[in-house]
């Protein structure tokens, strides 16, 4: 095994080419582990598109094989903190309770807009009901009492991995900022292949900055609508904020379809791009082929 | 497709299926009375958030919603009818110096409290609509409740509909026990010959078709509030 403080940086534009030869799982002692020095954040799904099968190359145990032919397999990388493994599945658990429950609240009047009128917001869901199988609480007062417990987890978690970010710096390489347009537009044009160079990057490229950032935002405006709607004359000034009450409803409950959607892809992204930071977002470890950019 | 791979696709798909399985649960024995009892947290941070001197922001009367689009529940067969109105009397009692019985004309004399404002049931829905009535603490300082009154249980008879309320809430200067809706006195749907209201609690907390008030030092359980609906209710 190559020492990793001497390993080449790995060519983000070659990646998907070098991947033919099955390399053994090396085992973690073997070689002294990388530590990525900003260990937190998702796993990286929108690195580079690469052919599934070569997934294979991370999931196929040979015993004892011959060492990869050039260029090695790069050694695994610690990459995510305990916090945010921990943040990140206690939220994957809580966050599809919500959205459960919150669905089953929805049912019991499956409208937007003050009695009589209907907001002039798409709704496919308007007058539907939500089938069964996507609630949670059996009934209105069950959904609410899951909603209402699942909401302290909810948000101390989220305050716990926020904190992280912050505390330990981590924010700067997931955080989208202005300077991240243009590097998005790059990385956006790479993956069209109407450029041919992956745009250099740090930990994260800018379209993941975005998406990551988005995500943590959207978690926020759910929060804060859902408190919103909790104390609409407690808090009136946050539900006028909102465009008052029917429309904080409506903005919590779009908040969900965005959730879903950023789930699908990230799952999707994970099992078809880089299986190996499922594990990563598990052990901690990455042993895939999408080591850090830095 | 390796076995690591299969393996992963099989436990998501099992993972989505039991979790598809579960859903449209309650939580069943073990969990729904854990997460009502968790309700009490709710129940304790909504206590204080309640502000006596914050208002319920009113509406003009343009934007009353048509009567037509406002539901009226109640829990009996058909809509509670008192077969003698004029027979209908309030008793205010429990832990006070002086019960009372009320006519509604005594209460109708009483100092007079109207607003416009926005009705929020649990269900999601909102009305707006304006209701008059005397102010609950009108009623308060002539019965003189005792300093153990921490609850108050309003009764109807709404076959045995009742709600317990905190006495903060029911002394906040926006709860009264209401006469008139909309200008006309209270019809049988919304809970004639009087109800209580307030826009800083849910519908289902403000009980109609009163026929006692009863201060107390235990908490009152309520019809929705034994079924499983948060205390508190409050906005």
């Amino acid at each position: 095994m190559t020492d990793p403080s001497q390993a080449p940086p790995p060519d983000p534009a070659e990646l998907p080419t070098v991947q033919a030869p099955p390399a053994e799982q090396p085992p973690p002692l073997e070689a002294p582990p990388v530590e990525e020095p900003a260990a937190a954040g998702e796993a990286q799904p929108l690195e580079a598109p690469a052919p599934a099968p070569a997934v294979a190359a991370v999931a196929e145990p040979e015993p004892e094989p011959e060492p990869a032919p050039v260029p090695v397999r790069p050694p695994p990388v610690r990459r995510h903190h305990w916090i945010v493994r921990l943040t990140h599945w206690v939220n994957t658990v809580v966050l599809v309770g919500m959205m459960a429950s919150g669905l089953q609240i929805y049912n019991a009047y499956a409208r937007f807009g003050i009695r009589g009128t209907r907001l002039p917001l798409p709704n496919p869901l308007d007058m539907h009901a939500v089938p069964r199988w996507a609630r949670l609480g059996g009934w209105l007062a069950g959904g609410l009492n899951w909603h209402f417990f699942l909401m302290w987890p909810l948000v101390l978690n989220g305050l716990l991995y926020l904190g992280y970010l912050v505390f330990s710096g981590e924010w700067r390489s997931l955080a989208f900022r202005p300077r991240d347009v243009g590097p998005a537009i790059e990385m956006q044009k790479y993956y069209l292949h109407l450029r041919r160079e992956h745009p250099p990057q740090g930990k994260h490229n800018a379209l993941q900055k975005g998406a990551y950032t988005f995500i943590v935002l959207l978690g926020i405006l759910s929060v804060l609508t859902g408190l919103s709607l909790w104390k609409p004359v407690q808090l009136w000034w946050l539900t006028g904020l909102f465009g008052g009450y029917e429309l904080a409803r409506y903005w919590h409950f779009v908040a969900v379809w965005l959730f879903v959607a950023f789930i699908v892809v990230h799952v999707v992204l994970v099992f078809v791009v880089d299986i190996a930071s499922l594990p990563a977002m598990i052990t901690g470890w990455y042993r895939g082929r999408f080591p850090s950019h830095d | 497709m390796t076995d690591r791979r299969r393996f992963l696709l099989g436990a998501a798909a099992a993972g989505a299926s039991a979790l598809g399985a579960a859903c449209g649960w309650d939580g069943g024995p073990a969990v729904a009375p854990k997460l009502r009892a968790w309700s009490g947290v709710n129940d304790w941070l909504s206590g204080l958030l309640l502000s006596r001197s914050r208002l319920a922001r009113q509406y003009p009367e343009a934007r009353r919603t048509a009567e037509r689009d406002f539901p009226a529940y109640y829990v009996s067969d058909a809509v509670p009818m008192l077969r003698d109105p004029a027979a209908w009397q309030l008793r205010v009692g429990g832990l006070v110096r002086k019960p009372v019985t009320l006519s509604l004309d005594r209460i109708t004399a009483m100092p007079r409290l109207s607003y416009t404002v926005k009705h929020h049931c649990v269900e999601g829905w909102t009305a707006i609509a304006t209701w008059a009535g005397v102010p609950f603490g009108a009623i308060a300082g002539l019965v003189e409740p005792l300093a153990a009154a921490r609850y108050v249980d309003f009764r109807s008879f709404d076959d045995g509909y009742s709600n317990g309320w905190d006495i903060a809430s029911a002394m906040h200067p926006q709860t009264m026990l209401a006469y008139a809706y909309n200008d006309r006195p209270l019809m049988p749907d919304h809970g004639a010959p009087l109800r209580l209201y307030s826009p800083t609690k849910l519908g289902y907390k403000n009980t109609k078709y009163l026929v006692e008030v009863q201060f107390t030092d235990e908490r009152p359980g309520g019809y929705w509030e034994d079924r499983g609906y948060p205390w508190f209710g409050g906005l």
